[in-house]
This record gives structure tokens, C-alpha cells and sequence, in this order.
């Protein structure tokens, strides 16, 4: 038994004893579970395991405390009142918003920061990953991180704007719905339950087949598909609030729907609209890249994450892993995403009594 | 509720459902059709590129029955559809409905031996959720699942061919051919890659939808009333929360499946599995109108079938519309 398999089970081990001394029983289960399961394993597969085993843990310990220090930082730096706001975020939201945002960063300053070009061949085809190039080379022989980075700024700019439309359009019309009610809601209901009854993708690849490929059409089609979903969400909110007194009181005053839309219902439904717009950039991000990695949504030589893992797909038979980073990428934003998202609408489900 | 022409009320329930589902599968089949034909984007001037002539694009058209009035194209198509002619490759001139029952049968395949793997691993796994809820394996499951939904499916499947297929030598990697006929155990191994990922896709949504129905019941106040007069919680279970817990979770078990027959076409296309998603891509990228029309409609129809005996199921499923006061 060498001494790395020793000081694993040592810990392992002391650290189980210790969070059952102090109760926390969920951490004490966590501890133990593993432990256990490494004996098994390691009788298996040998050190390996440990070293997997090891790895995955210290990776979310690091991302534990990453998450642990940025709430403090955020709760130190931000004003009163946000500051109590973030102090209410579990430890995989924090992570997660601090994700988001370095990815942002590296979005936005895409420019400053990736060493080579986006188009820039520097290199061999699929050279392994060096100090010049950080993460090897893609098929044509370009630096891969430059392209991740570039990649981040095209997946998030494209994803972002598909969702900011699906958002606009679906609120609009189902707040619309809601306010005017009638033969305009039927209309509107319909048309919507008919689009929901076909599948996103299915959709999507139909009307692209049809169109034009670029940009613009694409970003249309996203949110056109998506806005149903957000029509579904938009009008139950509002539904449940047009029929409240002070609606009732802005009608009777006289005010046109107008104001009805935008002073008395957005602000009462402006959380879980927040939250649904988290989870409708989630998808977007997802929807891009499946549609990228079809060969139909962004088109080359424009690094985006999806159309990279197509295009350095053949290389996975030859064990090069260039493919795996930019799923790895879109994996996870979204899971940092939804874990911000899952924090809002947890909010949002205990301020309103269950609803949201 | 619709009038009940003499039938009971679980009758006349299934009567509208299916007759809404007919409706909508109607509906699908005109947008398809009439909407890809008003969108701009001419097959024949795309066809011919550089040397588009007018007379030339006039000779097309006429070849591949353009010229006629839509209405006219339509009701032949949908005629076509309902005998199972689905008419003739723009690419290749074959008959999409040869290649198209041909590959639905491989890709029912594959859906399948998903569906087998997935349905009792979730609803199993809901169930646990539920059992320790707010307890450790809860949460475990919990951030599995959302890490699980996060994932695109292509990176999921590269995943497992680079760790499975060839750093362990488990399971193979694309392309992926069944060996004929397509519905025998042996390519049940084949596909063992492909159905994993599919599994996994599906997996989390499952799980997280049946954890949120049986807790639903579970919070509801009969089964509070029957806690507190004394009952013991596997006679609670098996007599109040199992009865109204099937209906809902049966409902869960079709909308899933209606998601991974969708979910297939980004799985066929990662391991090259000649299955109709892998057909309906490659004719959308060479605009092959009447395989994407085709393979459109079944892609819908299937979808909104599944969906359809969900609620079918549901309403069947459900005590208290089966015993009416």
C-alpha cells in the first residue's frame, strides 16, 4: 500500500469521524458514502479510482469554496439592500453567477484576451495542448482556447438576443391576451397551443430548411419557437392578475391597455419573469449549439461553441479531446444557469406561497 | 365540456382528446406543407445555382409539379401521406416513403431500448427523491439531474465514445449500422452507446417530473388525514397516495417519451445511425423539401400521438373520473 493510497483513506476517514462528531449528518454521508465506495473501486481498478475519485471531490470542494467566497465578497461590497438579497444564495448559485460573469468578462473583452486570432492557423492539425496552446489545436490547425473564447462571444451574443426577442415578443402578446381578453386571447391561445404541439427542434429544422441561412433568420426562428413557451408562463401570470381590485380600479379610471400592460401587471410578475428569462437563455444556449452542431445555425469559419464539436468531432476517434471542450463550455454555462435560475424561482415559490 | 352524445364522461373525455389530437395532427400537416411553401427560397433557382435560366427554373418547376396551384399540391400530398406515399426525392429521385419506413423502424429501435432502460430507472429514482426528500440523496439527485438537463446531448454522447468506446472498450462508437433484421437482440449491444445517452436526456426530466407529482399528492390533505388518524404509511401509500399516483406519472411516462423520439435526431447524427433523424438533417441541409416534409410530419405526428395517449392515459388512469358520484 503506498503512502498516497494511505494518506486518501486517512483523511477520508478522519473527516467522516469529524462531521459525525459534530452532527452535520449531511456531510458525514457525503464523507462516508465515498469512502466506502473507494474500497469497492479501488479493489476494481486500482489507484486510478482514487485519483478520480480524488480529483472530482477536490474540483467541488474548489468550486464549494469559490462559491462560499464570492457571496462574501458580493455580501461586503454590494449595498444594503442587494447585499441582503445575495446573502439569501446557496452555495451553487453563487458559483454559479460567479461563472456567468467570468464567462461574460471573457465574452465581452473576447479581443484582449485570447492569444491568437479567431481564424489565425498557427499550428498543426490537432497538436496537443502546450504552454503556447493552452488546449491544443482544432482541425484546421487553429488555437483552440482563442476559439473557445470567440466562440463564448458569438454563443452568448446570438443566445442572448434570441432570448431577449422570444422574451419580448411572448410577453407582449400574452400580457396583450390577458388584458384584452376575448376573441384576441382565443386567437392568440390557439395559435400558441398549435406551435406547442410541435416539437422545438422538428420546428426549427423545417422553417431553416426553407429560409435563408443567416444570422438573423436564425435568431428569428429561435425565438419565434421559444416565445410560445414564455406566451404559456406570461399569460398565467397575468390572468391571475387582471382580475385583481387595483386592475379593476386603472380600468375604471380609464387608463388605456397599454398602461395596464406595463404599470400594473410587469411589476407584480417581474421575478419569476426573471427567472423564466435565466431559463429561456439556458435553452437558447442549448438550442444554438444543437442546431450549430447540426451544421444549421452559426456557419464556419465563426467560432461558436456548438459548430467547434462538429467540426472537431472526427478527431475524437484518434483520442483528441478537441471536441470535448466547447460541450464541456456549453455544459457548464447551462449548468450555471439553471443553478441561478433554481435559487430565483426557489425565492419566488416562498414568497408566493407555492406559486410562481 | 363538450356535449356528451350519450357516452359517460370518461368516454366522451377520450372521444374529444383524440379528436383534438386528429385535429391538431391535420393542422401540422397544412402549416408544414403551405408554410414551406410561402417561405421564400426557391428550390429550383437554389437547385440550379449559377446556371438558374428561366427557362430552365421553368422546367424544374414543371418536372417536380411546382407550377400547380398550392391547394391542389396539398390535398395530393396529403392524399399521398394517408396511403403512405410520401412522394419522390427532390436529391435523388427516390421514394421518401421507402427510406422512411426503413429508418423509423431503426430509429423506434433505438428509442425503444431507451425507453425500457429509462422509464423504471426514473420513476424509481423519483420515487427515492421523494422517500428522502430534503435529505441528502434528494439533493444528490437533485443537482445530478439539473447537471444532467444542462448537458447537450452531443456532448454526453462524445463522452461516453471517448470513455467508453475507446479508452475502456465498452460499447462501440459511430458509425453505428444494425446488422438486419433491426428488432433482435443482438443489436441491443450495438446500440448500447447511443441508448445510454438517450438515456441520460431523458432521465433527469423524468425523474424531476415524477418527483413533482408524487409530491404533490403527497401534500395534499388526505393523505395528511390518513397520517394522522393512524394509518401506517405502506397502507397510506398503497391505498390513498398509489391510485392517484399513477395517473400523473403515466402522464409523465408518455410526454418523455414524446421527447426522446425528438431527442433522437441530435443522437442518430453523433453516431451516425441510419435512423430517420439522421435523414430529415441531411435533407434539410441540402433542402430536399418533400424528405423534410415527410419526416417532419411523422417527427409530429409521432410527438403529438405520444402526447395524446398521456392524456389518454391520464384520464383512464384517474379514480375520480373512472368512478363518477
Amino acid at each position: 500500500m503506498s503512502l498516497f493510497v494511505f494518506g486518501y483513506f486517512t483523511l477520508l476517514i478522519a473527516g467522516s469521524s469529524a462531521a459525525a462528531y459534530y452532527k452535520r449528518s449531511e456531510a458525514f454521508g457525503v464523507l462516508f458514502t465515498v469512502t466506502l465506495a473507494s474500497m469497492l473501486f479501488g479493489i476494481l481498478w486500482g489507484q486510478v479510482a482514487f485519483w478520480t475519485v480524488g480529483i472530482i471531490f477536490a474540483s467541488l470542494a474548489a468550486a464549494a469554496g469559490l462559491g462560499y467566497c464570492f457571496r462574501a465578497y458580493m455580501v461586503m461590497l454590494l449595498p444594503e439592500q442587494a447585499s441582503r438579497f445575495m446573502k439569501s444564495a446557496p452555495l451553487t448559485a453563487s458559483f454559479g453567477l460567479l461563472v456567468i460573469i467570468i464567462t461574460l468578462l471573457f465574452a465581452i473583452f473576447a479581443e484582449q484576451i485570447a492569444p491568437f486570432g479567431e481564424r489565425q492557423i498557427v499550428g498543426d492539425v490537432w497538436e496537443p495542448a502546450t504552454a503556447e496552446f493552452l488546449l491544443g489545436t482544432d482541425n484546421l490547425g487553429r488555437d483552440m482556447f482563442s476559439r473557445l473564447i470567440y466562440g463564448a462571444q458569438t454563443t452568448i451574443a446570438v443566445a442572448l438576443a434570441a432570448g431577449i426577442l422570444s422574451f419580448s415578443i411572448g410577453m407582449f402578446l400574452s400580457f396583450t391576451a390577458a388584458v384584452v381578453g376575448g376573441w384576441v386571447d382565443q386567437v392568440l391561445s390557439r395559435i400558441n397551443d398549435l406551435m406547442l404541439a410541435i416539437p422545438t427542434l422538428i420546428f426549427a429544422l423545417v422553417v431553416l430548411a426553407a429560409l435563408p441561412q443567416n444570422i438573423f433568420v436564425l435568431v428569428a426562428v429561435m425565438a419565434v419557437i421559444d416565445q410560445t413557451r414564455v406566451f404559456r408562463l406570461g399569460r398565467a401570470l397575468a390572468i391571475d392578475i387582471v382580475v385583481q381590485d387595483y386592475v379593476e380600479a386603472a380600468r375604471l379610471r380609464g387608463e388605456g391597455w397599454f398602461w395596464i400592460i406595463f404599470r400594473e401587471i410587469l411589476p407584480n410578475v417581474l421575478t419569476p419573469l426573471i427567472a423564466e428569462f435565466g431559463l429561456r437563455f439556458a435553452f437558447a444556449i442549448l438550442f444554438l449549439s444543437s442546431l450549430s452542431f447540426l451544421g444549421l445555425g452559426i456557419q464556419p469559419p465563426e467560432a461558436d461553441w456548438g459548430g467547434m464539436v462538429k467540426d472537431n468531432k472526427d478527431g475524437i476517434i484518434f483520442l483528441v479531446p478537441a471536441a470535448l471542450y466547447p460541450g464541456a463550455a456549453i455544459a457548464i454555462l447551462a449548468v450555471c444557469v439553471n443553478m441561478v435560475v433554481d435559487w430565483l424561482l426557489n425565492r419566488t415559490a416562498s414568497l408566493k406561497g407555492g406559486r410562481g | 365540456m363538450a356535449k356528451n352524445f350519450g357516452l359517460g364522461p370518461v368516454a366522451s373525455l377520450l372521444v374529444q382528446r383524440i379528436g383534438i389530437g386528429f385535429l391538431l395532427i391535420l393542422a401540422i400537416s397544412a402549416l408544414l406543407f403551405i408554410g414551406v411553401e410561402m417561405l421564400p427560397g426557391d428550390f429550383a433557382r437554389n437547385y440550379l445555382g449559377q446556371s438558374a435560366t428561366p427557362e430552365a427554373v421553368a422546367n424544374i418547376r414543371k418536372e417536380l409539379g411546382l407550377d400547380q396551384p398550392i391547394i391542389t399540391r396539398y390535398l395530393g400530398w396529403l392524399g399521398g401521406v394517408l396511403t403512405g406515399d410520401f412522394g419522390q426525392s427532390w436529391a435523388n429521385k427516390a421514394s421518401v416513403g421507402d427510406q422512411l419506413f426503413k429508418r423509423l423502424s431503426n430509429t423506434l429501435f433505438l428509442a425503444t431500448v431507451a425507453a425500457v432502460f429509462a422509464v423504471p430507472i426514473s420513476v424509481g429514482l423519483g420515487m427515492v427523491a421523494v422517500f428522502f426528500r430534503n435529505k441528502l440523496p434528494d439533493h444528490v439527485i437533485n443537482i445530478l439531474s439539473l447537471a444532467a438537463i444542462s448537458m447537450p446531448e452531443f456532448f454526453i454522447g462524445y463522452l461516453f465514445i471517448f470513455f467508453f468506446a475507446l479508452l475502456l472498450g465498452i460499447g462501440d462508437g459511430p458509425p453505428i449500422i444494425p446488422g438486419s433484421p433491426t428488432w433482435s437482440l443482438g443489436n441491443v449491444g450495438l446500440v448500447a452507446l447511443p441508448a445510454a445517452t438517450l438515456v441520460v436526456v431523458v432521465l433527469a426530466h423524468m425523474m424531476r417530473m415524477t418527483r413533482a407529482a408524487i409530491l404533490n399528492i403527497m401534500d395534499s390533505a388526505y393523505i395528511e388525514t390518513a397520517e394522522l388518524k393512524g394509518v401506517n404509511m405502506m397502507t397510506v401509500i398503497r391505498k390513498h397516495a398509489a391510485p392517484n399516483a399513477i395517473s400523473p406519472i403515466i402522464n409523465v411516462v408518455a410526454l418523455n417519451l414524446a421527447y426522446l423520439v425528438v431527442g433522437v435526431v441530435v443522437v442518430e447524427v453523433i453516431f451516425a445511425y441510419p435512423g430517420m433523424g439522421q435523414y430529415f438533417v441531411d435533407a434539410v441541409r441540402v433542402r430536399d423539401m418533400p424528405v423534410v416534409q415527410a419526416c417532419g410530419m411523422v417527427f409530429a405526428g409521432v410527438y403529438i400521438v405520444l402526447n395524446m395517449l398521456a392524456d389518454v392515459g391520464s384520464i383512464m388512469a384517474n379514480p375520480r373520473l373512472m368512478h363518477p358520484k
